[in-house]
């Protein structure tokens, strides 16, 4: 997983770079928590572009997320997520509370 | 009766790099009937959840045998994941939307409901103490209209 830091901006970008699956989602957890902890950004944004496979394991690691994002007043979007992720976060329904983000074509993911 | 076009079988250690190599054998298995994209997706997606539960749920702390049989019909492809682990006590209930038994490690208790959603069937199978079948079927449509054009 490929991570930027915009100081000023407290914004915080996860471009993930790998299938999500149990077996994977384990280490961009690790990866994410250490990095929100220390930065306590005020954006997190979860860039899928280069995920072109997603399970439940997603699920529970964005809920997961969110929950620590929101715990220091901070908020969570996920962008460029395909169809094929976005069925799977449909059927959780917590695309009610995390919202996708669309044609994001922001400078800083370059 | 249904006439079966091929079969295949395979069983693996309940390690978690192993989900990956059961998805995609599966889906490289069903692309003889030439499926679409979203059905690979579909059916790989499914896989992936029931041998995760597997691995997960049927063996908590223990290392134990995975199997997967996938057959093939003209027009559809059943997948059957079993384990000889701990069992489901309340399969109706585990079914649920939501109801996971591993809240702690972040699971989201979406798996049988992807399945249910993604899949055109499922069954589960499961006696407490003895281990848990799950058998899902999907139609591949392409291959259906290929069949009556
Ligand atoms: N093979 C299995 N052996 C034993 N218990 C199982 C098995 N598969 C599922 N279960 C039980 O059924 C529950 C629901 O399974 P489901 O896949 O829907 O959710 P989950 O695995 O808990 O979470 P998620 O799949 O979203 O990560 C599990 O929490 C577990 O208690
Ligand atoms: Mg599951």
């Amino acid at each position: 997983m490929n991570v930027k830091h915009f100081i000023e901006d407290k914004l915080l970008i996860f471009e993930v770079n790998e299938e999500i699956d149990h077996h994977t989602s384990e280490r961009i957890r690790k990866r994410a928590d250490y990095e929100i902890e220390r930065f306590m950004p005020k954006k997190v944004i979860f860039d899928f572009k280069k995920v072109n496979f997603m399970d439940s394991a997603g699920i529970g690691l964005i809920i997961g997320r969110y929950k620590l994002t929101n715990s220091f007043g901070g908020e969570l979007e996920l962008v460029n997520v395909s169809n094929k992720l976005r069925r799977v976060f449909e059927m959780s329904g917590i695309l009610k509370i995390i919202p996708i983000t669309q044609n994001f074509s922001n400078e800083k993911t370059g | 009766m249904k006439n079966i076009k091929n079969e295949m079988k395979m069983e693996f250690a309940s390690k978690s790099a192993n989900e990956a190599f059961a998805r995609v054998s599966v889906a490289a298995f069903v692309s003889q009937l030439d499926p679409t994209i979203e059905e690979i997706a579909d059916i790989k997606t499914s896989v992936s959840e029931a041998v995760t539960n597997a691995i997960i749920h049927a063996y908590p702390n223990k290392d134990g045998v995975v199997k997967v049989r996938a057959l093939l019909y003209e027009d559809e492809i059943e997948v059957e994941v079993s384990d000889t682990g701990e069992g489901i006590e309340n399969i109706e209930e585990a079914r649920e939307p939501l109801y996971t038994t591993k809240g702690n490690l972040e699971r989201s208790g979406m798996g049988f409901t992807i399945m249910e959603n993604f899949m055109d069937e499922l069954k589960v199978e499961s006696i407490v103490g003895l281990g848990t079948k799950v058998t899902m079927s999907k139609k591949i449509n392409k291959a259906l209209q290929k069949n009556t054009y």
